[in-house]
């Protein structure tokens, strides 16, 4: 079918053969918000991975549009402007779905070289999906100063309701506030009125659809932003801009795995991961696995493959001390994640892998809390 | 009045609710809640977005003058997706085959493959900023040769509590779009049309009824005027008088225009001045708690701000209406004033502060700062420079009042609010969908049909025709009562007890039919079938309600109760003579209790009156 559009503005789909070309419609020239650098204000660079939050598609193209300077992005959410002044990086224009570790390091090293070059904060607008993973990746690969805020809309930046707006406004409040640490800001409720700042290691996407997606898991988040006051209030357990000095540790073992395990897994699916340097294992309760998986288990570990054990609870703690068939894990050589969630765990075992070539210290890193992926506390109410 | 010297073209959009079992792009139900109901309350803002086409629609900017925050009432009968908070469902198939009926009955032709757009429209009424609509076919003919342009099947929006609370109990059922071209002439046509199509629409029996559930939005231009929509004319009765009403406002704005011409009027933006100092002491509430008062001379408007347009509608409440947009209460004008609390000295002060000859007019807004205050009176001067411009009659969208005049509320929305909805796959209509779409009987033809079959007054027919009990009609015809019966209890009984207070909403169609059908065989009378339903309303099965009527009486019981009765009351039979009847016959029924047919006991104590004075003669 062909889509025409009518001057009523309707489209109708109807058949190629019913339509005659008559000419190309008039191309409008984009309009531009005039950026006015204020000296008071702190600048931030806004790092652009592909997210929908300040890109638009071009209806006559179908094409994301490709240009991507502190202008688009002031004329997509003029509310920006006042809060800082800003600089941009087009790093990647890819759905999230699509992010890669290869792109994880490569974004590493722009962000680092952003705090290099001067900016109180880092910006990064990420497609939500994986933007949990993204956001623990750069939490284990760079030691920062300053505030790194993972940003997305969870509604298209194409709709009067999107979320982006107001995200984006709360992301760079966060951005420019006494924050030191790599965080995401999206929604706190379904409404309007306040964005939670989530510690990059210990945030999921908990819901599909919901604004408040984004959850902190085992802990409370370390901040929020009022909307539209912009009031920044950091938790006491946030760390705050200067305490950490800039660091880039930017290697990842990207042959590493994870796998949720299920009641009937076969054993072929472990045997699947034979070579892996790390697999995580995402297990029932407390962090369990059929007994007829243990033998392969047994054979990765015995081959040098770090085998982790999260559970996929989400919530609580694994521990295999309990039954029978947690001890087996622990004798066939497999590593406690305590409350680190599966896919923290994995991030984190590519880092770890990817850093420390001695098997021994690269399992005691995984039971150590780097940035705050691993509580030591389970804490009431949480 | 000669409408055809003035140039009048008028078209109308009908928005009609559809009764589906399920909304347009979700799964909720499409039922109506009360608001005390309400399950959880949400809030958000909403921003103008740019068309696919890189525009900003007129109308939507407009509504972005000011900065606005809408609340929403959640119900246990709405989900994610009234909330904005999750990707639409695919079209609801039922309401697109209700749409194709109504472009069979109207003989339109289906467009090949449906695209489901977003129509943007922030002013609250959808979470989301826009209203999803498709259109489904185009090119249907009317009965006074006129045309139908369009059908399109809409989400219908959220109902507006109060001020920026919003009920989403309502949003997202299908509503069809019937829009027709401009092919209208009188104001009385406008209204035999639109009660033409609601006649059709309610023929397929799969619309929603009674008040809020159709609305009209009706389209009026003379020569000289301009397209003009006045949204949300919920009374046919009123659809002619709205006409009347705006062909004398565009003609009063015309004739004012060419009388501010001869004056040569003209409005100075620059001239826009701050006064709030002048009323610091001022006796007028509204002036007295402005934080800001600003003021513009209008060159030779004097006379003219203050004159009637149409009933209760002069020029200033137009100025006003666009002043509103801004959020400010409305303007003062030096038409009107002194009043208020506004006194002569202070009118005086400020004609000579803003150098005002006497036939200049002054503008005054009072807003909560400089920005608003600025805002407000940049739309005076915009409406100002309209009432002196070639075509004094904008392009608007304007809703009805009370009595069918009309206020501002915004500029006629363009293409640009219209974008594709991206989340929602086309729906092809082929040849096989559309031949398979069966067309129902006009509800005429169907009155005309009662008139010939069961011999029902025209009148009644029509009536029963479009009731909304018409399935519980033909439903009893085709279980073999009498249609008279079914007929006069729909129409007549139901009725009076409904006015009496009687909850008949909870009579259930089975019930209906139950009692007919004892009716008909003779356990009830025809007489006791108000009562029965007074019974069975008040939550009583038909079954215990016959009990409580009399046992079923045979004739020569019945005769014996009959000459008993007679027999005490010998004197009074003697005295009264024939009309002994009516009196009589009360006592009978109430001895009956309803269970006789009253035709069965007149004529029996009719004959047994005659025999007593016969008797007693002889």
């Amino acid at each position: 079918m062909t889509v025409v559009k009518l001057d009523s503005g309707y489209n109708i789909g109807v058949s190629p053969e019913t339509c005659t070309f008559v000419e190309h419609p008039p191309t409008m020239p984009a309009k531009k918000a005039v950026v006015q650098e204020k000296n008071d204000l702190p600048t931030l660079s806004i790092v652009s991975t592909g997210g929908t939050i300040a890109s638009r598609i071009d209806y006559r193209t179908g094409s994301v549009t490709s240009q991507f300077d502190a202008s688009d992005i002031l004329t997509a959410i003029p509310e920006l402007a006042g809060i800082a002044n800003y600089r941009t990086l087009a790093l990647a224009t890819i759905l999230s779905e699509n992010m890669t570790p290869s792109i994880w390091i490569e974004l590493a090293r722009a962000v680092h070289k952003e705090i290099q070059d001067g900016a109180a904060g880092v910006i990064i607008t990420h497609g939500t999906d994986t933007m949990a993973y993204s956001a623990a990746a750069l939490s284990f690969m760079i030691d920062t100063p300053v505030p790194i805020v993972f940003v997305g809309s969870q509604r298209s930046a194409d709709r009067p309701s999107s979320d982006n707006a107001m995200n984006a406004v709360c992301a760079a409040s966060a951005a420019t506030s006494g924050l030191g640490e790599v965080v995401v800001v999206m929604h706190a409720t379904t409404n309007d009125d306040k964005c939670a700042i989530h510690r990059g290691t210990r945030v999921r996407k908990m819901h599909t659809s919901r604004r408040d997606a984004f959850q902190s898991i085992g802990i409370g988040p370390v901040g929020f932003i009022e909307y539209p006051s912009r009031t920044v209030t950091l938790a006491p357990e946030a760390i705050r801009r200067g305490t950490n000095k800039l660091a880039l540790h930017d290697k990842l073992e990207e042959h590493c795995g994870l796998i949720q395990f299920y009641p009937g897994m076969p054993p072929e699916v472990i045997r699947g991961y034979e070579g892996y340097k790390g697999l995580v294992l995402s297990g029932t309760g407390l962090g369990h696995v059929s007994t007829a998986l243990i033998p392969e288990i047994k054979k990765l570990t015995e081959n040098g493959t770090i085998v982790v054990m999260t559970s996929q609870c989400m919530h609580g703690r694994v521990c295999d001390r309990v039954y029978d068939t947690g001890r087996d894990l622990l004798n066939a050589g497999v590593i406690e994640a305590g409350d680190m969630l599966p896919e923290a765990a994995l991030v984190k075992l590519m880092w770890v892998l990817g850093n420390e070539r001695d098997r021994k210290k690269a399992e005691a890193l995984m039971q150590t809390s780097l940035k705050g992926e691993c509580m030591r506390r389970s804490i009431n109410g949480l | 009045m000669d409408y055809k010297s003035v140039g009048l073209k008028a078209g109308i959009e009908i928005h009609q609710q559809l009764d589906t079992k399920e909304k347009l792009f979700c799964h909720c139900p499409t039922t109506l809640r009360e608001v005390p109901e309400h399950t959880g309350e949400i809030f958000r803002y909403l921003r103008a977005t740019e068309s696919e086409m890189g525009e900003i629609d007129r109308a939507a900017q407009e509504e972005m003058k000011r900065d606005r925050k809408f609340q929403y009432y959640t119900y246990d009968t709405t989900c994610l997706v009234e909330n904005d908070e999750e990707p639409p469902s695919p079209v609801n198939d039922e309401a697109v085959t209700v749409c194709l009926t109504i472009a069979r009955m109207f003989g339109m032709v289906p467009v090949p493959q449906i695209h489901t757009m977003r129509k943007l429209v922030i002013d609250g009424s959808n979470t989301s900023g826009f209203q999803r609509t498709a259109l489904v076919a185009f090119n249907g003919a009317l009965p006074n040769g006129g045309e139908i342009e369009t059908i399109c099947l809409e989400e219908e929006a959220a109902q507006r509590v109060k001020d920026e609370i919003f009920s989403l109990d309502r949003l997202g059922i299908p509503l069809i779009e019937i829009t027709t071209s401009p092919c209208m002439h009188t104001p009385e046509e406008v209204q035999q049309v639109a009660e033409h199509i609601g006649m059709v629409l309610r023929s397929t029996g799969k619309v929603k009824r009674g008040i809020g559930t159709i609305r009209q939005d009706v389209n009026i231009s003379i020569a000289g005027g301009a397209r003009v929509e006045i949204k949300g004319v919920q009374e046919l009765d009123l659809i002619a008088e709205v006409v009347r009403r705006e062909i004398q406002r565009q003609q009063n704005l015309i004739a004012i225009r060419d009388a501010l011409k001869d004056r040569h009027a003209a409005v100075h933006p620059e001239a826009m001045e701050n006064v709030t100092d002048l009323f610091k002491d001022t006796k007028s509430t509204v002036l007295k708690k402005a934080k800001r008062i600003y003021a513009i001379t209008l060159t030779g408007f004097a006379g003219f701000v203050g004159r009637q347009i149409q009933p209760d509608r002069r020029l200033g409440s137009e100025m006003s209406d666009y002043a509103k947009k801004c959020g400010v209460g409305g303007i003062f004008h030096t038409d009107e004033l002194p009043a208020y609390g506004v006194t002569a000295e202070e009118v005086a002060q400020l004609r000579s502060r803003m150098k005002a000859a006497e036939e200049d007019c002054v503008i005054l807004v009072a807003g909560a700062n400089d920005k608003q205050a600025v805002c407000a009176l940049n739309q005076v001067i915009f409406r100002a420079n309209l009432a002196l411009s070639d075509s004094p009659v904008a392009e608007e969208t304007r809703k009805m009042l009370e009595g069918g005049s009309t206020a501002y509320m915004r500029p006629l929305p363009g293409a640009a609010r219209m974008y594709p909805e991206t989340d929602v796959l086309p729906v092809i209509i082929d040849d096989a969908r559309w031949n398979a779409i069966e067309v129902p009987e006009l509800l005429t033809t169907k009155a005309a049909r009662y008139v010939a079959d069961y011999d029902i007054e025209l009148n009644y027919a029509l009536q029963l025709a479009s009731s909304e009990k018409l399935p519980l009609f033909e439903r009893a015809v085709k279980e073999g009562i009498k249609p008279k019966l079914a007929a006069f209890t729909i129409l007549s009984t139901a009725t009076e007890l409904r006015r009496d207070g009687v909850a008949i909403g909870n009579i259930s169609d089975d019930a209906y039919c139950e009692i007919w059908k004892a009716v008909e065989g003779g356990q009830a009378a025809k007489e006791a079938v108000p009562d029965l339903l007074r019974s069975v309303a008040s939550g009583i099965s038909v079954k215990e309600a016959l009990k409580t009527l009399a046992p079923a009486v045979s004739r020569d019981e019945l005769e014996s109760i009959i000459k008993k009765i007679i027999t005490e009351r010998t004197d009074f039979v003697t005295q009264k003579g024939k009309a002994a009847l009516g009196p009589l016959m009360g006592l009978v029924m109430a001895e009956v209790r309803g269970s006789v047919d009253g035709k069965v006991v007149s004529e029996i104590l009719r004959k047994e009156i005659d025999a007593a004075i016969a008797g007693q003669k002889s």
